[in-house]
């Protein structure tokens, strides 16, 4: 039902409340996005949950399982990937190989039968390339598999993005900002894609700053303000929630 | 061109003449870089070395075009199969030296072009690897061929011991803790003279010997070396082409990324290192059974900087273009014999030219050539 629980979870550094004792569920195949002004505590929450950062305290339980020690490699393996709100592709190596190194931990085959090229080798490297090419072509990035990521105009990076984090298959994506800097035909793309992945079965949780996006697309609105949860629920619940407005929408619009 | 060019350029031209002649001819080497270059940007601004770009684009065609790739490799696989035959004694020993000097420089491109860890001492798995096989040989009677597994195992768990502890740190610390350790092997190597020799070396290492034959001769040599070389590039490509590879990359470009999408990033280090260092040993073996004699001596802090600089002039990363790295850099010294004061100036110019018109390594192919703005 639930796929991730987290409860209590609290992130410090020296003196600064990134994350003040946050609690909030997610149903199975559902896209909850995370608000917030900047500095709110959205990406280091994404940060703990993905092992990148150990929590100061609280848990996180993923499928049933508490996962808040385990490092970033152990996270993706059990089925939690990411995007970043900074570009982080493998920008000298190819498009293809970018997707390719999200299966590391779904294939696996030994030093020897890379050197000895088996058929096994043979078979799982196939494996791999299919893969790749298929989340390649739900990003719509098929065309370029064989360009240099760095080489990619911005949009198409950040989709490139998506397509790694689907290529390692996850149960949930976390999705930080995946439209930071787009423009309206771009981020409307994403969103379809977004839409697109929720149907695949994925859950989604999403840090996104457009407020009309994120009412449309979400099942369920978590809202952080200086690191402290301040309201959850549906999107219209928290259109309407004062608390909410004052914190967050109301200084949005009084820019 | 980049500000911190025309510094770090010529410093490193400086810092290789430095053991060789002295302070001052560094200074001046320093200096006739530093003019060198400034005046190449200047030209550069005036738009005049439309050749130089000619010959620039000449070269890309020739190194990325695979077909000619293909038909060049094979080539010249044929001649130094059968040079052995024309090549006088001095030459052969040039090429047997270069083609350990080509192990090394793969070895340390494991670890420094794939990987993306810096290590300054590499000579120190170098010199374990020679070290093993000369007390092995002259204190136990064991033989080439059963000592081989071993020189190469206590390279690869010195460079896991080195790691473990290392791989904590990030960067230059990482450079400066192998920059020790190659110095702690080499003072290691000097002072432990009950099982070392001390300064002096050890001397009467056996040639390797097969159903009973030795294999002492110089084209016994080259042909042994040859394989291992053939062989280390077979092993090393198709590991570069496999998940352990994409790995590795994957870990030079954005850590947090890789062991987000699943990649034990520490692990993977240390398979580099393991695997990097695994070769210099081999490279080490051979080094002893060819001179039949190994001392402190041959394995210095400059013996590292050198093998660094094959693994750049190359491209880092790059396979084909490490090996051309380090049979240039390996010869080198000999081609340049006549003019033997000016050597290291000429080496110097060359690597100002490469950085300058292949930034990438002479044989690097990923080059941003086709950047495109973002929308
Ligand atoms: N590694 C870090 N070290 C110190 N402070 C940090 C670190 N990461 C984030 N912070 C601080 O935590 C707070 C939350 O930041 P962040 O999670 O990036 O916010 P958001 O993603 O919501 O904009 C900010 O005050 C930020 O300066
Ligand atoms: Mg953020």
């Amino acid at each position: 039902m639930f796929v991730l629980e987290v409860s209590n979870l609290t992130k410090r550094f020296g003196g600064i409340r990134a994350v003040e004792d946050v609690g909030f569920k997610i149903r199975d195949n559902s896209i909850v996005s995370i608000i917030g002004p900047n500095g709110a505590g959205k990406t280091t929450l994404f940060n703990c949950l993905t092992g990148i950062t150990r929590p100061t305290k609280g848990n996180i339980l993923f499928t049933d399982k508490y996962i808040s020690k385990l490092p970033p490699h152990k996270t993706a393996e059990m089925g939690i990937a990411r995007t970043f709100q900074n570009i982080r592709l493998f920008s000298e190596m190819t498009v293809m190989e970018n997707v390719m190194v999200s299966q590391h931990a779904r294939v696996r085959y030994g030093l020897m039968s890379a050197i000895m090229k088996n058929n096994g080798f043979r078979k799982k490297e196939q494996t791999i390339r299919e893969k790749a090419f298929e989340y390649l072509e739900l990003v719509g990035l098929e065309e370029y598999a064989g360009d240099i990521a760095d080489s990619l105009p911005y949009g198409s990076q950040r989709r490139l993005e998506i397509a790694r984090a689907m290529a390692t298959e996850p149960k949930l994506i976390l999705l930080d900002e995946p439209t930071a800097g787009m423009n309206p035909a771009e981020t409307s793309e994403v969103m379809t894609l977004i839409k697109k992945i929720r149907e695949l079965g994925k859950t989604i949780l999403l840090i996104e700053h457009d407020m009309r996006l994120v009412m449309g697309i979400s099942n369920w609105i978590v809202v952080l303000d200086h690191g402290v949860k301040i309201a959850e629920g549906r999107p219209d619940d928290i259109k309407n929630d004062p608390l909410v407005i004052e914190a967050y929408l109301g200084r949005e619009m009084s820019h | 061109m980049k500000g911190n060019r025309l510094i770090v350029i010529p410093l490193f031209a400086a810092l290789l003449l430095l053991p060789f002649k002295g302070i001052q001819a560094a200074v001046i080497m320093f200096i006739t870089v530093s003019a060198g270059l400034m005046l190449i940007s200047f030209l550069r601004k005036y738009r005049i070395p439309e050749g130089f770009n000619k010959i620039k684009a000449g070269l890309q065609i020739i190194t990325e075009n695979s077909s000619i790739k293909n038909s060049i490799i094979p080539l010249m696989m044929i001649a130094f199969l059968v040079s052995p035959i024309f090549l006088k004694d001095y030459y052969l020993d040039v090429l047997i030296i270069s083609g350990i000097y080509i192990l090394l420089a793969l070895g340390l491109n494991i670890i420094v072009g794939f990987a993306g860890l810096l290590n300054l001492g590499f000579a120190a798995y170098y010199a374990i690897g020679a070290y093993a096989y000369a007390i092995a040989n002259t204190k136990f009677g064991l033989g080439f061929w059963p000592s081989l597994p071993l020189s190469a195992m206590f390279a690869a768990i010195a460079g896991l011991i080195v790691a473990v502890p290392a791989l904590r740190l990030r960067g230059d610390y990482l450079a400066i803790v192998t920059l020790g350790f190659g110095e702690i092997v080499r003072l290691v190597l000097n002072n432990w003279d009950s099982l070392t020799n001390g300064p002096n070396g050890i001397t009467e290492i056996a040639p390797p010997s097969l159903f009973g034959f030795s294999l002492g001769k110089l084209q016994h040599y080259y042909y042994i070396v040859f394989v291992f070389v053939l062989l280390s590039v077979f092993i090393i490509r198709r590991v570069e082409l496999s998940r352990i590879g994409r790995a590795w990359k994957a870990i030079r470009e954005n850590e947090i990324a890789a062991s987000s999408t699943g990649i034990n990033a520490t692990k993977y280090k240390l398979y580099a290192f393991i695997f990097g260092t695994f070769w210099a040993g081999i490279a080490g073996i051979l080094f002893a059974a060819k001179m039949r004699f190994v001392s402190p001596e041959s394995f210095t802090f400059m013996e590292s900087v050198l093998m660094l600089s094959m693994v750049i002039l190359g491209g880092i990363g790059n396979i084909y273009g490490v090996v051309a790295g380090a049979f240039i850099l390996a010869l080198l010294p000999e081609v340049l014999r006549g003019v033997h004061d000016y050597r290291m100036l000429i080496l110097g110019i060359g690597l100002v030219l490469l950085m300058l018109f292949r930034p990438q390594g002479l044989w690097g192919g990923h080059y941003r050539r086709n950047k495109k703005c973002s929308s």
